[in-house]
């Protein structure tokens, strides 16, 4: 169960922002911080409540009973008419190519 | 004097159509003519400069669609004289929230890393109400991928201002659709609901919004927040047109893998039906919130508004001179856990949404030459998200790290079912309440004023107290229009039923409209509706 000092530090926020490939001025970085540790003041709630042992989890609130639910589509090939339109979103293309910059990689000995 | 075309109700217009009084193309006219008007600068994503005239104008929409809405006029007038049925919506003008993909329109989300998306394809929603004859004005402004309850966090700028009084914010995440509908400019909007994305902005702005069931209305085209809450649903000025909206976009789509294959009733059927007999419960645990101090964050209790608590009380009292069964005391027991769970919850499916946005296949780019990859993608999401998206991506993945998961999102997935099962209790029919709906207060205050709450994201949240149980339990809920406060701003009214439940609650909620026609609250109109027009 999380207790106070589970409440996040500044290393666990840099390491955060590192994996979410962020980059933040000091002024942000301060203030994200700030509200964050404010937000899980206010989800610490959770700790105190009685769970019973037989409680479930739920994924979401409403049941699916299978007559509920769409059919599996045939595993058929559709093909996309417009992949034009979706390629033209690409914000660097290059004969139908999405280019970006170099990916970092070492060369395996 | 007349009332303006476009300050008329969806049915109301739908009868002049008919009757051939009025044309699509005349009802776009007089809807565009109030855009002009009240609308003010559009909003852009440019650092924001204050200049004057933003406070008293709305700016509820991102782009408006003058062409295509006036091609779907032309062609709903030219079916309708050639005797051929344009459709249940034809020629009503329709605002639609810019978290939906509309075909060859951008759709922004209100984010700077989507400012440039152009949608490649529609979403199920809106197809079927264009389908349906309904006219894209416009795409209107939210909360940044609809990340708030008031619209201030929005990339593009100014955000749009509550109809009744621009000093006051028109809630969120959908305030642009409640603005719009409020002030004239849209007859319908397409908005969602997350925490209370639609209840709440309707309330605050003195609309109707439903959201309705868990996987009633397709998700497919929705720029997702947190899938297993989002719901799409109608924003509309009155009973009745809320249910003929939902009449078009509910119903089962093979794109989307959780709209139910449950039948769809026309929800107009039974609407003036009345309640006689209906079992609507109050509960104490929706009269009195566990709220976070502003200074300390130590919790504390306190009263809704006076002013609503007494409106909710008014509207049971109606309700059961209609002869509805008023079941007071039910109890709720984990509604006062709605936030802390949704803090998890959605921050952990938020998060988990939005790392799509690189920068790689659509949308912005840092447009500088970068040395690699990650650099790209950090400079990306530096300019192009605002602080809400990084916050939540932050929250979810903290939350939902190995070594707090259990404590936080496991356990958050459990009290999820407590709040359902609470629910469960209320409605059960072979239980002690056998509640056919649970009447709430929507929101705990009014509008709040612009700049007074956004920064706090705490508080903030806060705002969705009520509505939120809701989309954790996956059940329906509406919010009515149930008068003015004592400062002026609009009261909203909630009604929460059992899953699917949507036609009982649209009678119950035009039961009460019904009642309440003559009342002189609904003869005052938002402030922009008076200044001269």
């Amino acid at each position: 169960m999380a207790k106070t000092q589970d409440k996040m530090t500044r290393k666990v926020f840099d390491h955060l922002v590192e994996l979410a490939a962020f980059e933040l001025d000091e002024e942000e970085a301060a203030y994200l911080h700030a509200e964050l540790n404010g937000q899980l003041k206010a989800i610490a709630e959770l700790e105190a409540i009685d769970i019973p042992g037989d409680v479930s989890i739920t994924s979401h609130g409403v049941p699916y009973p299978p007559e509920a639910r769409p059919p599996l589509r045939e595993d058929a090939v559709h093909t996309y008419e417009d992949v034009d339109d979706i390629l033209a979103q690409a914000p660097d293309v290059e004969d139908r190519y999405i280019v970006v910059p170099d990916i970092p990689n070492e060369e395996l000995s | 004097m007349t009332t303006p075309l476009c300050d008329r109700s969806a049915h109301e217009l739908l009868d002049l159509l008919k009757a051939g009084d009025v044309s699509a193309v005349e009802i776009l006219e007089s809807t565009l003519e109030r855009i002009h008007a009240v609308e003010g600068r559009s909003p852009t994503t440019a650092p924001y400069e204050p200049q004057p005239g933003d406070d008293d104008s709305i700016h509820a929409y991102i782009t408006v669609t003058e062409e295509r809405a006036r091609a779907q006029a032309e062609a709903v007038d030219k079916a309708r004289l050639a005797g051929d049925d344009p459709g249940p919506l034809a020629g009503i003008p329709v605002a639609v929230k810019d978290i939906f993909c509309v075909k060859d329109t951008p759709s922004t989300a209100a984010s700077r890393i989507l400012e440039t998306f152009t949608a490649p394809y529609t979403a199920t929603p809106v197809e079927r109400l264009e389908a349906a004859g309904a006219l894209t004005i416009g795409k209107v402004n939210l909360d940044e991928f609809t990340f708030g309850s008031s619209n201030e966090s929005s990339a593009f700028q100014p955000a749009p201002r509550n109809p009744w009084n621009p000093a006051y914010v028109p809630g969120g995440s959908s305030g642009g659709s409640t603005a719009a509908v409020a002030a004239g400019e849209a007859v319908l909007s397409l908005g969602t609901d997350t925490a209370g994305s639609i209840r709440q902005p309707a309330a605050f702005c003195g609309v109707v919004g439903m959201k309705p069931t868990y996987g009633r209305v397709s998700r497919y085209g929705l720029i997702a927040f947190a899938s297993s809450l989002d719901c799409p649903g109608p924003v509309a000025r009155d009973v009745t047109d809320t249910a003929l909206m939902m009449n078009v976009i509910a119903g089962a789509d093979p794109h989307d893998s959780t709209a139910a294959r449950i039948p769809v009733p026309d929800y107009t059927q039974g609407l003036e039906d009345g309640v006689k007999g209906m079992r609507v419960g109050l509960s104490p645990d929706y009269f009195r919130l566990r709220y976070p101090d502003p200074e300390t964050g130590e919790l504390r209790e306190q009263p809704v508004l006076p002013d609503i608590e007494a409106a909710t009380r008014r509207a049971a009292e109606i309700l059961a001179e209609q002869g509805a069964v008023i079941v007071d005391d039910v109890p709720m027991p984990n509604t006062q856990y709605g936030i802390p769970v949704y803090f998890v919850i959605s921050r952990v499916e938020a998060a988990s949404n939005l790392h799509r946005y690189d920068g790689v296949k659509y949308g912005y780019r840092y447009p500088q030459g970068v040395d690699e990859l990650r650099e790209m993608y950090r400079r990306t999401r530096k300019d192009g998200f605002g602080a809400q998206p990084k916050l939540r991506i932050l929250m979810g993945m903290y939350v939902s790290g190995a070594q707090y998961e259990q404590a936080y999102y496991e356990r958050a997935l459990k009290v999820r079912t407590m709040i359902r099962a609470d629910f469960d209790t209320a409605f059960d029919p072979q239980g002690e309440y056998k509640l056919d709906a649970l009447l709430t207060p929507t929101t705990p205050s009014t509008a709040f004023m612009m700049g007074k709450v956004y920064g706090d994201s705490v508080l903030m949240q806060y705002a969705d107290l009520l509505t939120v149980p809701a989309n954790h339990a996956g059940i329906p809920g509406m919010s009515i229009p149930a008068g003015l406060a004592e400062n002026g701003m609009p009261m909203g009214i909630q009604l929460l039923g059992p899953d699917f439940s949507e036609s009982t609650l649209l009678q119950i909620g035009r039961a009460y409209e019904g009642c309440t026609a003559d009342a002189p609250w609904r003869t005052t109109k938002p402030f922009v509706l008076m200044k001269g027009m």
